[in-house]
């Protein structure tokens, strides 16, 4: 897969935006008491448009970057998302899903994994003070609101990586067998149906 | 051909994981000087600026949005209210009468040093930034060093305690908020008798706290206010000073008090709606501390 400069540029403009966006409005707004996260949206959407080493890739600069702008320990969201990030681009590649509402599913497991690996790595790291079960209901919260965002964000990220987005020799191979009219139900019949008419003719 | 795509694919996940790995495990271990600790600190005072810039941009939407968003729980807020406001009245009234008789008792013994929260010199700073993840409950703030501003020094919002100081920049500032599982606050309970606990919060409930260790025997009703303790024991300062308002108690289960020590406190500011708040950059200045029962 052969990576434009501008897909690059692309790439990280929308990393950054979504980064200084996410940290200055969407966190400081509630809804149902927990805020929507954008980054693992974002990682699952490259992925699932450009495959699993870009979303791998992308998943870990977003994850250093939010880690470096949140003053957080450094590593553990590029973790999750490098996760995130291959996965989606491992369901394109391997099954390549064409329904509409696939991001829908993907961003909630997106979120879901995001909010449990970094409950898991919080636990690993030591937690001094008391941990709620209610834990548990915000991460089922974020997931719901993510859930309900994810079809937008994905609509923003494909609309930006679009025009640049890598040919896929898969894709294309698809492209010309579908629109050469060679499908082996419609020929014959129209073949015959042609030499039909010209004999009667 | 499939097969070096494959080689590649899994050679490119595994140098991500294994540098993210490299670089969790140095930063953990690490103290607050080491150097990634500096990047770190470098890349919050170049994009703050831009932070800043944002957040002002993106303050309609935000305001918007949380115009919604407060809408939806103004109804079951309005009943709580009420209720509450009609025990207050009678406190208050109650208060009132304690205030005046406590001015003529400390001014008759000269130990008059109340003063406000200006004498701890506070620096107004705008919220810029977020956290949006369940485990660290922090802010950024558009005022460091340039403003005075050092580590360590508390923070307060309109009703009361927000957190501390963890990190400075020349113009901004991280600030953990006391829901965050790394901080712990020295608090007194309001309740005739200040018994002083240590106040935790409780990870994945952002509106609830613990006040652990307090006397079994203390005799803490719900609704008094608990506040910081201020104390100082030898050269051991707390960070906070005495008597800035925490929360109230939400939950004080008189099994769960004599078994653990432990309260449920409900906090006085919404840290989930936070736009202004003041950094005090002299926390100690002229104060008389209380000092820690042991």
């Amino acid at each position: 897969m052969n990576v434009s400069t501008s897909f690059v540029i692309r790439v990280l403009a929308l990393v950054f935006i979504s980064v200084v966006i996410q940290v200055a409005a969407v966190s400081q707004i509630s809804i149902f008491g927990v805020s929507a996260d954008l980054s693992p949206l974002v990682v699952m959407s490259v992925g699932l448009l450009a495959g699993s080493i870009t979303g791998a890739l992308v998943g870990f600069g977003m994850g250093i970057l939010i880690d470096l702008v949140l003053v957080q320990t450094l590593g553990v969201s590029a973790l999750l998302y490098i996760a995130i990030g291959y996965w989606s681009g491992r369901l394109r590649e391997l099954r390549d899903p064409a329904h509409e509402l696939v991001p829908l599913g993907m961003g909630a497991a997106a979120t879901a994994v995001a909010g449990i690996g970094m409950a898991l790595i919080q636990f690993l790291l030591g937690v001094d003070a008391p941990v709620s079960l209610l834990l548990l209901q915000q991460i089922f919260l974020t997931v719901l609101v993510n859930s309900l965002i994810a079809l937008p964000v994905y609509a923003v990220v494909r609309r930006a990586l679009s025009p640049a987005l890598p040919d896929d020799p898969r894709r294309r191979r698809q492209r010309r067998y579908t629109t050469g009219g060679l499908s082996p139900l419609k020929r014959p019949s129209e073949g015959l149906g042609g030499s039909v008419r010209s004999v009667s003719r | 051909m499939h097969d070096k795509q494959v080689r590649r694919r899994r050679a490119v996940l595994a140098l991500l994981v294994a540098v993210s790995l490299i670089l969790l495990s140095a930063y953990f271990g690490e103290s607050d000087g080491g150097p990634l600790h500096s990047v770190q600190r470098g890349i919050v005072t170049v994009l703050s600026p831009v932070q800043q810039g944002a957040s002002t941009v993106l303050a309609p939407v935000r305001d918007i949005a949380g115009f919604f968003s407060s809408t939806f729980h103004a109804k079951t807020e309005v009943a709580q209210l009420k209720k509450e406001n009609a025990t207050l009245i009678f406190t208050n009234a109650q208060l009132q009468h304690d205030r005046i008789q406590n001015q003529q008792l400390t001014s008759l013994i000269h130990l008059d040093t109340a003063i406000g929260v200006s004498a701890y010199r506070p620096v107004s700073a705008n919220v810029i930034g977020e956290d949006p993840s369940l485990w660290y409950d922090q802010i950024e703030v558009d005022a460091g060093s340039d403003q005075g501003v050092a580590r360590d020094q508390p923070v307060i919002g309109e009703n009361g305690l927000v957190g501390l100081v963890t990190d400075v920049t020349p113009g901004a500032s991280i600030v953990t908020l006391i829901t965050d599982h790394t901080l712990e606050v020295t608090a007194e309970v309001e309740d005739g008798t200040g018994d002083v606990g240590v106040l935790q919060p409780s990870v994945g409930n952002p509106s609830e706290l613990v006040l652990s260790d307090l006397p079994t025997s203390a005799n803490i009703q719900q609704n008094q206010t608990v506040v910081t303790a201020g104390f100082r024991s030898g050269k051991l300062d707390s960070f906070y000073p005495p008597e800035i308002p925490i929360g109230i108690v939400s939950n004080a289960n008189e099994d769960t008090l004599a078994s653990s020590g432990s309260v449920q406190v409900s906090p006085l500011v919404n840290l989930r709606h936070l736009e202004v708040v003041q950094i005090l950059t002299k926390p100690q200045a002229g104060t008389t501390r209380a000092s820690l029962v042991p």
